[in-house]
């Protein structure tokens, strides 16, 4: 791990209408790092991963990938290039998957590597194959959505995700929709990109899981980052009441 | 009733069914093609075009269809347009179901998850690459089964052509009823043809459904 900052947010804010949901957030992740974004519902950590990559555009404020900055003012069509461009190299899971219903696995995962980077079909299909051993799905390769657990489509999703091959991995609740016994399975594919040095910026409500993976721990409150840290400070020895409060209510030990 | 008079007219009737079929299919299709560009006129990113869209609908909607037949049919010859009554008959009626389908098929659009396009543009993927390979096709077999009600009202208002003498079911019955006095037999013949012709569209467009379904 080196401590060259790959994910750069710098002074970040965002309103709808009146209402602040972001507040000059600043953030550094360096390639490698797994940080986990916690926080009480409504406190903006979906907000604020979804602007980095420029699903919800900031208000004010830069984010960068490497030497690149995503949120760049352009005219539209060259807008939209760039946010084309830069959004292959990063990846993101939602909470409820958003698997293609009417594609076959296979079709989810090739889908964008063959439209975007010309892949034929049998490199996309090695590609599908490669992508879904990794999350442990290989015998799924042609069933469709509709025939797959949440736990699997949300692996499914995953694969997706990192067929485009992305410099960093977004996690927005991915567990969140799952039957606890669900839980784990995403949880280990999880883990094993962490071991294989994905930078991830994680939001999560599972404190367990955050403690045990992520290097770096951001409690957020109402548009602003509260406290940050390794989880071993912020799990254990929180420096705000707000967190403590927060964590008192979702620690369940 | 006089079955013996039906048996002699319904050759002619026969006739009028088959322009009232064709009537319908040109009709469905120049409706396609307007309900289609009024989608994406309404779902553009781009004012100007969204408020053509709008006005479309809204115009079309807010008026008789036979006095937009009768505008273009009596009305169009004062501003230069010159058109015979079936090509009249068919534009009219085919815009103005295309507004119908408009709503339609911009409501399918929109009632795909929004969820949908945030994951293939998270991919990288553009608008359009989007609306192709993600929201149209899933959007598609949503308006399989309203398009076939827009589809089975345009048929039925294809007996609006009849006042600019398109020689349809509607037309030939009232002129059957001129020369026989038999309302009740000719309104009945046309009436039947007219349920067989929907009939048969409605399994093709369940038979579609089906198999949008399936796939
Ligand atoms: N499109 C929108 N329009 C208006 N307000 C919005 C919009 N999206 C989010 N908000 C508001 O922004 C605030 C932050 O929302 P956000 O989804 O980022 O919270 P969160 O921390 O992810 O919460 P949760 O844990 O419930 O997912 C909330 O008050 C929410 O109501
Ligand atoms: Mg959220």
């Amino acid at each position: 791990m080196t401590d060259q900052a790959f994910v750069t947010i710098k002074n970040a804010a965002k309103s709808y209408g009146s209402l602040e949901v972001l507040k000059d957030i600043n953030l550094t992740v360096s390639r490698g790092q797994i940080v986990a974004i916690i926080g009480p519902s409504g406190s903006g950590k979906s907000t604020l991963l979804r602007a980095i990559n420029e699903l919800d555009p900031l208000s004010s404020g830069e984010v960068w990938l490497e030497d690149v900055q995503v949120n760049k003012k352009l005219p539209h069509r060259q807008y939209e290039a760039h946010v084309n461009h830069v959004r292959q190299n990063i990846g993101m899971v939602f909470q409820h998957f958003n698997l293609f219903p009417h594609l076959t696995v296979r079709g989810n995962i090739t889908l964008a590597p063959r439209m975007l980077k010309g892949l034929s079909e049998a490199e996309a299909d090695r590609l599908a194959e490669e992508q879904l051993a990794k999350v442990g799905l290989s015998e799924k390769i042609d069933e469709y959505p509709s025939r797959l657990s949440g736990g699997q489509k949300q692996r499914v999703a995953i694969a997706r995700a990192l067929a485009m091959k992305p410099k960093v991995m977004l996690f927005d609740e991915a567990t969140s929709a799952l039957d606890p016994e669900l839980v784990e399975e995403v949880n280990l594919v999880m883990k094993q990109l962490a071991e294989e040095h994905m930078t991830m910026i994680i939001v999560t409500h599972e404190m367990d899981f955050a403690a045990s993976v992520c290097d770096r721990v951001l409690f957020m409150d109402q548009g602003v980052v509260v406290e940050e840290g390794p989880p071993s400070v912020i799990f254990q020895n929180p420096a705000h009441e707000r967190t403590r409060n927060f964590l008192r209510k979702h620690l369940s030990r | 009733m006089d079955t013996e008079l039906i048996l002699r007219v319904y050759p002619f009737f026969l006739q009028a069914a088959w322009v009232t079929v064709q009537l319908s299919v040109l009709t469905a299709i120049l409706g396609l093609v307007c309900g289609a560009l009024g989608a994406a006129a309404r779902l553009s990113r781009l004012r100007l075009f969204r408020a053509i869209g709008a006005t479309y609908v809204s115009v079309i909607r807010g008026t008789p269809a036979l006095i937009q037949i009768f505008i273009l049919y009596f009305g169009g010859p004062q501003i230069g347009i010159q058109l015979d009554s079936f090509a009249a008959g068919t534009i009219a009626l085919g815009v103005n179901i295309g507004a119908y389908m408009t709503e339609t098929i911009r409501g399918a659009i929109q009632s795909v998850d929004r969820g949908q396009t945030e994951a293939a543009r998270t991919l990288g993927m553009s608008r359009w690459e989007t609306m192709r390979k993600v929201v149209l096709p899933q959007a598609a077999r949503m308006m399989i089964r309203p398009l076939g009600v827009n589809i089975n009202a345009l048929i039925k208002g294809t007996a609006l052509v009849a006042p600019i003498s398109v020689v349809e079911l509607t037309y030939t019955a009232q002129r059957f009823i001129g020369s026989t006095y038999k309302p009740f037999e000719m309104f009945l013949l046309s009436g039947v043809l007219y349920m067989i012709i929907i009939y048969v569209v409605g399994q093709g467009i369940n038979w579609l459904d089906r198999r949008a379904r399936i796939a």
